[in-house]
């Protein structure tokens, strides 16, 4: 199962409780505002390299160029458009509007 | 693999149908099906041609409707949502058509997945 | 054979009724669905649970109410309504605040669940 998580955990707690549902295995992929969760060094940092221990983590990359973050989170893998297809290939989508 | 998407959320205000839009379009490339494209909530308002941004914008109403038209998949907006925001017949782009949710049903059911966009 | 074509379909429902559409359509979407037997289940998760919260009256506001919809489900033979015990009790709720029977689950567990459907829409 896919996650997509698409808004800002500045201002939303939609990642917070994406990721209680989570199991271990299940991708997780920021788009849109979403991204914001996977900039190094903010204070998410710790609970996206937690979260990284059983699963793995996405961003897509044109959201991340976008809102000009260069630098994820470690271990945080970056995808394009045809990259978020691949996964919606592999798996079925669980998009957490 | 053959694919629907739900686009929960209208132009512009969220960046869902542009993210759609571009999900739709690699799909294609990599040789998937897009089956259709419904809409839902305020997504209804995505396929209105009365729709006419500054120049130097995206239409997204005719962007969406070219794709659908190049690839033979409807873009299909719910009839009771429709309703509620003003949509009709009338002011549909090419492409798009105004149907049930029981449409929405048989697109989840006919594809291998289902693929949400909104806010 | 026949279990091959039904699929599993589940609707979460996210946000507090009345302040954005979000459940009310949600929930119109669930009703059409349930017409066509498949495998449908309901969850709410955050705000979501405010949808079923009991003594709600919106004459004041102008916005029908619907969460007495929430009691035909069964009717409709949507009988799986599964409600996030977190969520609950941050809310200071209990399944006695609910107009309806609902199986209240840990996360995992609804975690699992999720896992299961073809089709999952956030609402």
């Amino acid at each position: 199962m896919l996650h997509t998580i698409n808004k800002s955990p500045f201002e939303n707690i939609t990642f917070e409780t994406c990721i209680r549902f989570l199991l271990p295995g299940d991708p997780v992929l920021f788009i849109e505002d979403g991204v914001y969760a996977v900039q190094a060094g903010n204070k998410f940092s710790s609970i996206i390299s937690n979260l990284l221990k059983n699963n793995p983590v996405f961003a897509l990359q044109p959201d991340l160029v976008a809102r000009g973050l260069a630098i994820v989170t470690e271990g945080v893998q970056t995808v394009d458009y045809e990259g978020f297809v691949g996964l919606v290939e592999e798996h079925q989508v669980n998009s957490w509007l | 693999m053959k694919i629907g998407i739900l686009l929960k959320e209208g132009p512009y205000n969220h960046q869902a149908s542009d993210t759609a839009f571009k999900f739709a379009e690699a799909a294609i490339k990599k040789g998937h099906t897009v089956d259709a494209v419904f809409l839902y909530n305020d997504g209804v308002t995505n396929v209105t041609k009365l729709m006419d941004p500054p120049q130097d914008d995206r239409n997204i109403a005719a962007r969406w409707s070219e794709l659908s038209q190049k690839h033979g998949f409807e873009v299909l907006a719910c009839i009771a949502a429709s309703k509620r925001r003003g949509i009709n017949d009338d002011v549909l782009v090419q492409g798009s058509a105004i149907t049930g949710l029981g449409t929405l049903t048989d697109i989840a059911i006919r594809n291998d997945r289902l693929v949400t966009f909104g806010d | 054979m026949e279990n091959e074509n039904i699929k599993k379909i589940m609707h979460v429902l996210r946000h507090a009724p009345h302040g954005t559409i979000y459940t009310y359509e949600g929930l119109e979407m669930i009703l059409i669905m349930a017409a066509y037997e498949q495998d449908l289940s309901v969850v709410f998760i955050g705000d979501g649970v405010y949808a079923l919260k009991k003594n709600q009256d919106t004459a004041g506001i102008g916005i029908k109410g619907f969460a007495r919809t929430f009691m035909a489900l069964d009717g409709y033979d949507v009988e799986k309504l599964y409600v996030d015990k977190l969520s609950l009790e941050e809310r200071g709720l209990t399944e006695d605040d609910l107009v309806v029977d609902v199986e209240v689950l840990d996360a995992e567990v609804i975690g699992g669940l999720m896992k299961e459907q073809d089709v999952i829409i956030h609402h």
